[in-house]
C-alpha cells in the first residue's frame, strides 16, 4: 500500500483525579479491574502501539468499554493520553500549542459522531458548512461547498431542513458531509454507522467505499460489529480491556486468530461473505507451458495431478485433464493445444467473495482457476480448501490456508483420487 | 450561674455585648454609606436616566400609540391572534378602570429590571457552568439572595442610596436574578457532550463553542430563567413600592393601610395582567423559536 500516515507509540491512558501518580501500578502490569479496585482510576488505555497508513480505511474494534472512543479521541486529542506519543504526519500532537491544536483539527482530521453531533438550532446547510465557518471560509463560498457535498451524499434539497426534520440515516449523512466538508485527509469515524438500522448500514457502508475509492482519504473508523469491520478494512485492531490484542489484514483476523477473544469474535462471521477467493486460493506452482499435446502430455506425465492449467505468455488459456490428454495424444500427437483440448471450466476472479463461487466450486470435479482482470493465472480454488474454511471449527486448527493444498490432499481425500474412475 | 437555669434558659451573649456589635457594624456601615454613598449613587446614574425617560416616554406616548406597539411586540413574539386580542382587552380594561399611568410605570420598571437582570445574569451563569469552583461560591450566595426575606436587604440599600427608584430597582434585581442565573448555568451544562465534542473537533475555540453551541442549546432554558425572573420582579413591585417605587404597587400598599379592599384588588389584578402578558409572550416566543430542536438529538 503506500506510506505510514499516523503513528502511535505507547499510548497509555487511566481516567480518574491522579493518573500520573497511579502510572507504576499500571506498568507493573496490574489488571484493569485491580486498578479500579486499589485506585479508583479506570484504565482506558494499555500501551497501544499502532501505525495507520495513508489512504487506508483502518477499523478499530471491541467490545462495548474496550476503549475503542478513548483511543479515536486522542488522535485529534478530545482526550489527553496519560503517557505516550501520537504522531500525525511526522508531527508529536502532543506537542502542539492552543492555538496550532486548533488549526489542525480545523485542517487535518474531521470526524464523524455516533450519535451525529449536530447542531439541532441550525438548519442542513449551517450544519454542514459549520466546520468551514470555523476554518474562517467566506459564508457565500461555504455555502457553495455545502451544497455540493450535500448533493455527493445524495440530500440535495435537504438544504433548509432541520436534523430533527431527517431520519436517522439522513442525519448520518449530514454528519458524513460536514467531515468531509472541511477537506481533511484524516477521517474519524467513531461507530458512525452504529445507530442506524441494518439496511441504511449496509447502504451507508456502500457510500463509503464508494467515495473513499473517490477521494482517498485517510479513515480511522470504529466499530463492534465485524462484518463492518471486515467489509471496509484494509486493516483491523482489535481492542479488549484497553490492550491491543491483534492488528492485521482482515483475513488474518478471520483465519488466524490471535486470542480466544478475537476467536470469539471471529466465530459467528459469515465467513463465505466475509472472505475473498484470494485469500483461499492456493498458488499454483506447476503449469503446462508447452504447446503441443505431446509436450504437454510429457509435461503432465512427470507431475503427480492428474490435471493442470495451461499458461502461456498471453496468460491463462485453461484446463486440461491427463485423461483427456492422452485421448488426444491417441488421435494426433502433433496438434497444438487449442480451445477444444481444454476442459469446461470457467476462471473465478480472485476478489469475488466465496459466497458468490461457492456452487460452481463445490460443483467442479477439479480445483477451479482464479484469473484476474488481466487475465494472469493466480492459482486455483479447490472444494476441499473451501469446505475447511466454511467448516466452523476450521479457525482453531492452524489456519485453514495449508492442510488442503490438493498435492498433500490427494491421499487423504477420495473426492479427489475417485473423481473420475 | 452554679445552679442548671443554662438549660431551660438559652446562654445569651451579654445584652451589653450585643448592642455593641450592632452600634460597631451599624456604625461601620453608616459611615461607609455616607463616605462613599455619593459616589455610588454616581455609578448608578445612568441606569435612573434611562429609567425616568423610559418611564417618561411610557407615560407621555398617547394610549393608542403604546396599544398598538405593545400590541406589535406581542404579535411578532407569539404569531397568536388570540393572545393579541386578550392582551389588547386587558390593556384597554387596565385604562378604563383608570390605572394606565401605574401600569406604565411598573412596565417600565419590570422591563429595565429584567434587562439587568439578563445582562448581568446570563454572564455570571456562564462563569458558573465553565468553573465548578465560581458554582460552588455562587450557589449559596444564589441561595441567600432568594431566601432572604426583601425587607432585610431593603435596609442597606436605603441607608446607602436612600429612597426612590435606584434602591427599588436594585432590591427588585437581586430578589429577581437568581432563575436567569441558576438556568443559564444548569442549560449549558446539559448541553449534549456530543454536539459540543463535535464542535471542538472541527477546531472551534471556547468562544465559537460558547456562541454557536452552548447558548444557543442551552436557550430553552435560559428562557425559562428569564419567565420566572421577569414573574419574580413582578412580585417585588409591592415591596419596592415601600422605598418609593411608583406604580401598581403604591396603590396596593395604601389599600393595606386603609383597608380599601376594591382598590387594592383592582391594582392586584392589574399586576396579574402584567404577569400574564409577560409570561405568555415570552413563552410562546421561547417555543417559536426553538421549535426545531425538539427531539434532535
Ligand atoms: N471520561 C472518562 N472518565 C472515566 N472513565 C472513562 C471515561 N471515558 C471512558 N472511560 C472508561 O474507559 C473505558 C473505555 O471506554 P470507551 O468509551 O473508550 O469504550 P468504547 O470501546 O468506546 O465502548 P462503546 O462501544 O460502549 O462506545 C471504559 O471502561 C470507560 O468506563
Ligand atoms: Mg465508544
Amino acid at each position: 500500500m503506500s506510506d505510514t500516515l499516523i503513528e502511535v507509540k505507547g499510548l497509555y491512558k487511566l481516567f480518574g483525579p491522579e493518573p500520573k501518580v497511579h502510572m507504576p501500578l499500571v506498568h507493573e502490569g496490574l489488571s484493569k479491574d485491580e486498578i479500579l479496585a486499589r485506585t479508583g482510576h479506570t484504565l482506558g488505555l494499555k500501551d497501544i502501539n499502532l501505525t495507520i497508513k495513508e489512504g487506508d480505511i483502518s477499523v478499530i474494534m471491541g467490545l462495548s468499554g474496550s476503549g475503542k472512543s478513548t483511543l479515536i479521541r486522542h488522535f485529534n486529542r478530545l482526550i489527553e493520553p496519560t503517557e505516550g506519543q501520537i504522531l500525525v504526519g511526522g508531527i508529536d500532537v502532543m506537542t502542539l500549542s492552543a492555538k496550532e491544536l486548533e488549526e489542525f483539527r480545523r485542517h487535518r482530521m474531521s470526524m464523524v459522531f455516533q450519535r451525529f453531533g449536530l447542531l439541532p438550532h441550525r438548519t442542513v446547510l449551517d450544519n454542514v458548512t459549520f466546520g468551514l465557518t470555523i476554518q474562517g471560509v467566506r459564508k457565500k463560498e461555504a455555502n457553495d461547498r455545502a451544497v455540493e457535498w450535500l448533493e455527493t451524499v445524495g440530500l440535495a434539497g435537504y438544504e433548509n431542513q432541520y436534523p430533527a426534520q431527517l431520519s436517522g440515516g439522513q442525519q448520518q449523512r449530514v454528519g458524513l458531509a460536514r467531515a468531509l466538508a472541511t477537506n481533511a485527509d484524516i477521517l474519524l469515524m467513531d461507530e458512525a454507522f452504529s445507530a442506524l438500522d441494518p439496511l441504511i448500514r449496509s447502504e451507508m457502508q456502500d457510500q463509503l467505499i464508494e467515495l473513499q475509492d473517490k477521494l482517498q482519504k485517510t479513515i480511522i473508523f470504529i466499530t463492534h460489529d465485524l462484518d463492518e469491520a471486515l467489509r471496509l478494512g484494509n486493516n483491523i485492531a482489535i481492542l479488549k480491556d484497553g490492550e491491543l490484542v491483534q492488528d492485521d489484514k482482515p483475513e488474518e483476523i478471520l483465519l488466524n486468530p490471535a486470542t480466544d477473544y478475537v476467536e470469539a469474535f471471529v466465530r459467528d462471521v459469515n465467513r463465505a461473505r466475509a472472505l475473498t477467493v484470494e485469500t483461499v486460493m492456493q498458488p499454483q506452482g506447476f503449469r503446462i507451458t508447452a504447446t503441443t499435446i505431446e509436450g504437454a502430455l510429457k509435461q503432465m506425465r512427470a507431475h503427480k495431478d492428474d490435471y493442470a492449467f495451461h499458461v502461456t505468455e498471453d496468460g491463462y488459456q485453461g484446463m486440461l485433464s491427463q485423461e483427456s490428454l492422452e485421448e488426444y495424444y491417441q488421435e494426433d500427437k502433433t496438434a497444438a493445444l487449442s480451445e477444444v483440448h481444454y476442459e469446461d471450466l470457467e476462471p473465478i476472479a480472485p476478489d469475488a467473495a466465496l459466497e458468490a463461487v461457492l456452487p460452481e466450486t463445490l460443483a467442479s470435479d477439479y480445483p477451479v482457476p482464479v484469473v484476474n482482470e488481466e487475465g494472469d493465472f493466480m492459482g486455483s480454488l479447490s472444494r476441499d480448501a473451501l469446505a475447511e474454511i466454511l467448516s466452523p471449527d476450521s479457525s482453531s486448527s492452524e489456519g485453514g490456508n495449508d492442510g488442503a493444498k490438493p498435492e498433500e490432499a490427494d491421499e487423504e481425500n477420495k473426492a479427489s483420487t475417485t473423481r473420475h474412475s | 450561674m452554679a445552679d442548671a437555669s443554662w438549660l431551660t434558659k438559652f446562654p445569651q451573649l451579654d445584652r451589653l455585648d450585643l448592642l455593641a456589635i450592632r452600634k460597631t457594624l451599624d456604625g461601620a456601615y453608616k459611615a461607609f454609606s455616607r463616605e462613599y454613598g455619593d459616589v455610588i449613587e454616581g455609578f448608578f446614574h445612568p441606569v435612573l436616566s434611562f429609567l425616568v425617560w423610559f418611564e417618561k416616554l411610557l407615560i407621555t406616548t398617547p394610549w393608542p400609540i403604546i396599544i398598538l406597539v405593545i400590541g406589535a411586540i406581542v404579535f411578532y413574539a407569539s404569531r397568536s391572534w388570540k393572545l393579541l386580542v386578550g392582551v389588547v382587552i386587558s390593556l384597554l380594561l387596565v385604562g378604563y378602570f383608570g390605572m394606565w399611568e401605574d401600569t406604565m410605570s411598573t412596565l417600565s420598571m419590570i422591563t429595565v429590571c429584567t434587562l439587568i437582570s439578563i445582562l448581568l445574569g446570563i454572564p455570571v451563569g456562564i462563569g458558573m457552568a465553565r468553573s465548578d469552583r465560581f458554582q460552588k461560591i455562587m450557589t449559596p450566595i444564589l441561595d441567600v439572595m432568594q431566601t432572604m426575606p426583601a425587607f432585610v436587604y431593603l435596609i442597606p440599600v436605603v441607608m446607602l442610596l436612600g429612597i426612590g427608584k435606584i434602591p427599588g430597582l436594585i432590591s427588585v434585581v437581586i430578589y429577581a436574578i437568581p432563575p436567569v442565573i441558576r438556568l443559564t448555568n444548569l442549560g449549558i451544562r446539559l448541553v449534549d457532550k456530543e454536539v459540543l465534542e463535535a464542535a471542538t473537533a472541527f477546531g472551534a475555540n471556547g468562544w465559537q463553542r460558547l456562541f454557536n453551541v452552548q447558548i444557543p442549546l442551552a436557550m430553552p432554558n435560559i428562557m425559562a430563567g428569564i419567565n420566572q425572573t421577569i414573574m419574580m420582579a413582578l412580585a417585588m413591585v409591592v415591596v419596592a413600592s415601600m422605598i418609593g417605587v411608583k406604580g401598581l404597587g403604591q396603590p396596593v400598599l395604601k389599600s393595606i393601610q386603609n383597608q380599601y379592599f376594591t382598590l387594592g384588588l383592582f391594582n392586584g389584578l392589574a399586576i396579574v395582567a402584567l404577569a400574564i402578558i409577560f409570561d405568555r409572550v415570552s413563552q410562546a416566543y421561547a417555543k417559536r423559536s426553538q421549535k426545531h430542536m425538539k427531539g434532535a438529538h
